[in-house]
């Protein structure tokens, strides 16, 4: 450890600068222009939109805007050096843990991977449990899930917790008693169908989405009545407008994509039933537009020679009404997808100062590699710029909109191709990122991954996957697989970068007293300045941390940061389901890229809670 | 070389003959093969813990362990039915790994077909009814060679493909643990 000497120097002179470096209170905060006023009994001045309200963490991006910002100033860059573990709670579950712990009415939830237990814990004594509730899956959906049994959280609402089972449950409890007020099935693990992403309550209706994407599943995004559980609306991604909702209302802004049908048309023959196009990210709502934004994954099968055409609406991003789920526009980040790269990625609702004319847009890091910046009224494309060694695309022409691909590295049934950058899971993956209104930074968590890519025969058999590809991966340029990138959406540049071991498969959260939290896959807990990229602290966890960080004011009005570790999901999988490493193209391909981590980390399910002393 | 003589030509030749003879010496090729059975043996135990005198199983003979055309179709069907998806080129995947040593419902040729054919309660399907019998007997012959458990000159040689796990034929022996803790994956 030739970095302890170091870390304790910085300790002791943080410990005593910290009288000269004032948290930043709440006078000092920018407002955020454009987002209207603040609220009695806030934190801060930022405005409810950016950041989680009131110290509270009550769905897992934080907000609606899916900044993961908190406006809490306890624990500041100043004084992070100090944080000490105060709790911590065991899930009982050994599998990746990708989950937010969801804070709200003093008490959190914590959503355990397959078999999904949701516990209640109770703040005001803190590390006791309230309740638990088990929904007891078919333990069969585990066959079928493509990436680890994982389970992203729950989103609490008006006195009630809602989470997704593996098996395709949609289910409200009650988050007093945790007694259940209504369970919906929305899918079929015998058509391959999971759900693993974090709902989000929009208006009285429940947002969730299917996964499945590997296993040729039709891609869809369901509206469920939060009081009944029934089903208000669903929007396939594939298919009919009838069945897309696509109606009077949708004005794509590239005249492309303004055909009837698109969902048909740009498929062969009945292809776009078994297309893929699923909903296993983050959902974003705009009050003041009254819209939801969300990415459709990859279409299937991974082999494009086998479904010419564009693919429509997969790897794409809709905007659509949450009353009735009509479209409003869409635009497909990867037309004809070429290498898995699924556009689920969360997309950031920002108000920026755009060439001097404020603007609401929509921020997203592709994983092709790029970071977009999009007017999210219209969903023009302002910026498209790479945050990742890239040799599969040429840029984004943004005259069409449509992403340039570079015909060497185009697969082709039989051929292996090389150095294909970015990956199959991307420049980055689901691993959402946080935006600081402070900095005006993003705070990017992603891989530096190259792969080799062979596109074979794929036959479709329901409940089986559909892939129809050999791939391995491989470190990028340098060497390191993963980065902290801060990124400045209106430049277009990474302000800094910091390099890591593994890929970060954690999500990122900023606060307003300037701390970046992260996690990485051989277990370290990091707290970083979000202006420098200076690393002020961390912690080891006893198993690799791929889940998402959050913060929230307990019952004693002291600020907290929770994380889960427990190591897993797609790149974990070597370490959670025991692959062997002697198959570069176990784990769809990720086990080559990951061969170490067994020797960095082992399985575990523990949720870790700090603060100040 | 236009020097060489009659004698060292014909030597030569001689020895190439030869050499081409003992290259031949693969397996004995035997063309019309009956799978072992019909169905999942019904006698099959999953745990060695019998109360009492153990009752003895009926070991089957797959002559498809010894008919390398077999074994490759067995490797051909592996892809076509999309096992690699689960269990990748033997290191696994969505399911648990194929070439090593942890056997969680037993190595025997009963029992792999077992579990093809019945399911097994973690995720794997049921293909009973989907798969021809004699399919299913192949494939299971060709997933005892991913883990070095078929004589080498049966077990497919190389790959026309991206190199993925070492070849059948190079894997090592493994083993198999019939009775070991779970295998990582199917810990809780």
């Amino acid at each position: 450890m030739a970095r302890a000497p170091l870390a304790v120097g910085a300790i002791v002179v943080l410990a005593c600068s910290e009288s000269q470096l004032p948290p930043p209170s709440a006078e000092s905060l920018p407002a955020n222009q454009s987002l209207g006023a603040s609220e009695p009994g806030l934190d801060t001045v930022v405005p409810p939109e950016v950041g989680a309200p009131d110290g509270e963490w009550p769905i897992a991006s934080g907000d609606y805007a899916n900044t993961r910002f908190s406006g809490l100033t306890q624990i500041t860059a100043g004084n992070v050096a100090r944080l000490e573990v105060s709790w911590t709670f065991s899930t009982g579950v050994l599998r990746g843990q990708e989950a937010a712990p969801i804070v709200a009415e003093q008490a959190m939830y914590v959503v355990t991977p397959f078999p999904n237990i949701l516990h209640a814990l109770d703040l005001t004594n803190p590390g006791s449990t309230r309740w638990s509730y088990e929904p007891k899956p078919e333990s069969a959906a585990q066959g079928v899930a493509c990436c680890d049994v994982v389970n992203r959280g729950a989103a609490y609402a008006d006195g009630r917790v809602f989470f997704n089972t593996l098996d395709n449950n949609t289910i409200a409890v009650d988050a007093k008693t945790g007694k259940v007020i209504w369970r919906t099935r929305l899918g079929d693990i015998n058509r391959g169908e999971t759900m693993t992403m974090a709902p989000l309550v929009v208006k009285g209706k429940v947002l969730v989405g299917n996964s499945g994407g590997e296993l040729g599943v039709r891609g869809w995004i369901t509206a469920l009545d939060a009081a009944s559980g029934t089903i208000a609306w669903r929007a396939y991604s594939t298919g009919p407008d009838e069945e897309v909702l696509l109606g009077e209302r949708f004005k794509p802004f590239y005249s492309a994509d303004r055909e009837s049908d698109l969902g048909v048309k740009s498929w062969p023959g009945d292809a776009w039933k078994i297309g893929g196009g699923n909903v296993w990210g983050f959902v974003s709502y705009d009050p003041g537009l009254d819209l939801v934004y969300y990415g459709t994954a990859n279409p299937g099968p991974w082999n494009p020679d086998v479904r010419p055409g564009d693919n429509k609406w997969t790897s794409a991003v809709f905007a659509r009404d949450p009353d009735d789920g009509q479209g409003v526009w869409a635009y497909q980040w990867n037309p004809h997808d070429l290498f898995d790269h699924d556009g689920i990625n969360e997309n950031v609702l920002l108000d920026l100062d755009w060439k001097g004319t404020p603007r609401k847009v929509l921020v997203h890091a592709d994983r092709n590699g790029y970071v977009y910046v999009l007017d999210r009224t219209s969903g023009e494309v302002l910026s498209a710029q790479p945050f990742h060694f890239i040799t599969a695309y040429r840029g984004v022409d943004l005259r069409t909109g449509r992403v340039q691909p570079v015909s060497e590295k185009e697969p082709k049934t039989g051929t292996v191709v090389r150095m294909i950058c970015p990956s199959a899971p991307g420049a980055k993956d689901w691993q959402p990122m946080a935006w600081s209104p402070r900095t005006r930074l993003l705070y990017i968590p992603h891989q530096n991954l190259c792969m080799d890519f062979e596109a074979t025969d794929a036959n479709y058999i329901a409940g089986t996957p559909y892939v129809g590809a050999n791939v391995k991966y491989y470190a990028g340029p340098g060497g390191h697989r993963g980065e902290l990138s801060a990124w400045d959406p209106v430049a277009g540049k990474a302000v800094w970068t910091l390099k890591e071991r593994f890929p970060v498969w954690s999500g990122t959260l900023t606060t307003a007293g300037d701390v970046v939290f992260y996690g990485t896959m051989d277990g370290w807990f990091k707290a970083i300045h979000a202006r420098t990229g200076a690393e002020l602290w961390r912690f080891k966890t006893g198993s690799g941390i791929i889940g998402q960080p959050v913060t929230y004011r307990g019952p004693d009005g002291k600020q907290y940061v929770a994380v889960l570790a427990g190591v897993g999901g797609w790149s974990g999988a070597i370490v959670s389901a025991g692959l062997d490493p002697r198959d570069s193209t176990a784990g769809g391909g990720f086990v080559n890229a990951m061969k170490d981590l067994p020797q960095h980390t082992t399985k575990g399910g523990m949720l870790y809670v700090f603060g100040l002393p | 070389m236009s020097s060489a003589s009659p004698d060292a030509r014909s030597l030569g030749i001689a020895l190439l003959v030869l050499a081409a003879g003992l290259g031949c010496e693969r397996e004995t090729r035997r063309f019309r093969e009956l799978p072992p059975t019909a169905t999942a043996d019904t006698s099959l135990r999953l745990s060695p813990l019998q109360p009492g005198p153990p009752v003895r199983q009926v070991r089957l003979k797959s002559a498809y362990e010894g008919n390398a055309y077999a074994v490759s179709e067995g490797k051909r069907w592996f892809s076509q039915f999309n096992c690699v998806g689960c269990h990748g080129h033997g290191g696994g995947a969505m399911g648990p790994p194929l070439m090593d040593d942890e056997w969680i419902y037993g190595s025997d040729p009963e029992n792999i077909f077992a579990t093809i054919v019945q399911g097994r309660p973690n995720g794997m399907p049921a293909f009973g009814g989907k798969i021809v019998t004699g399919q299913v007997w192949q494939l299971v012959a060709y997933i005892r060679a991913m883990s070095g458990l078929l004589r080498k000159d049966v077990a497919p040689g190389r790959d026309d493909a991206l190199y993925g796990a070492p070849q059948e034929q190079a894997t090592q022996k493994q083993r198999p643990l019939e009775s070991s803790r779970p295998p990582q994956s199917e810990q809780p």
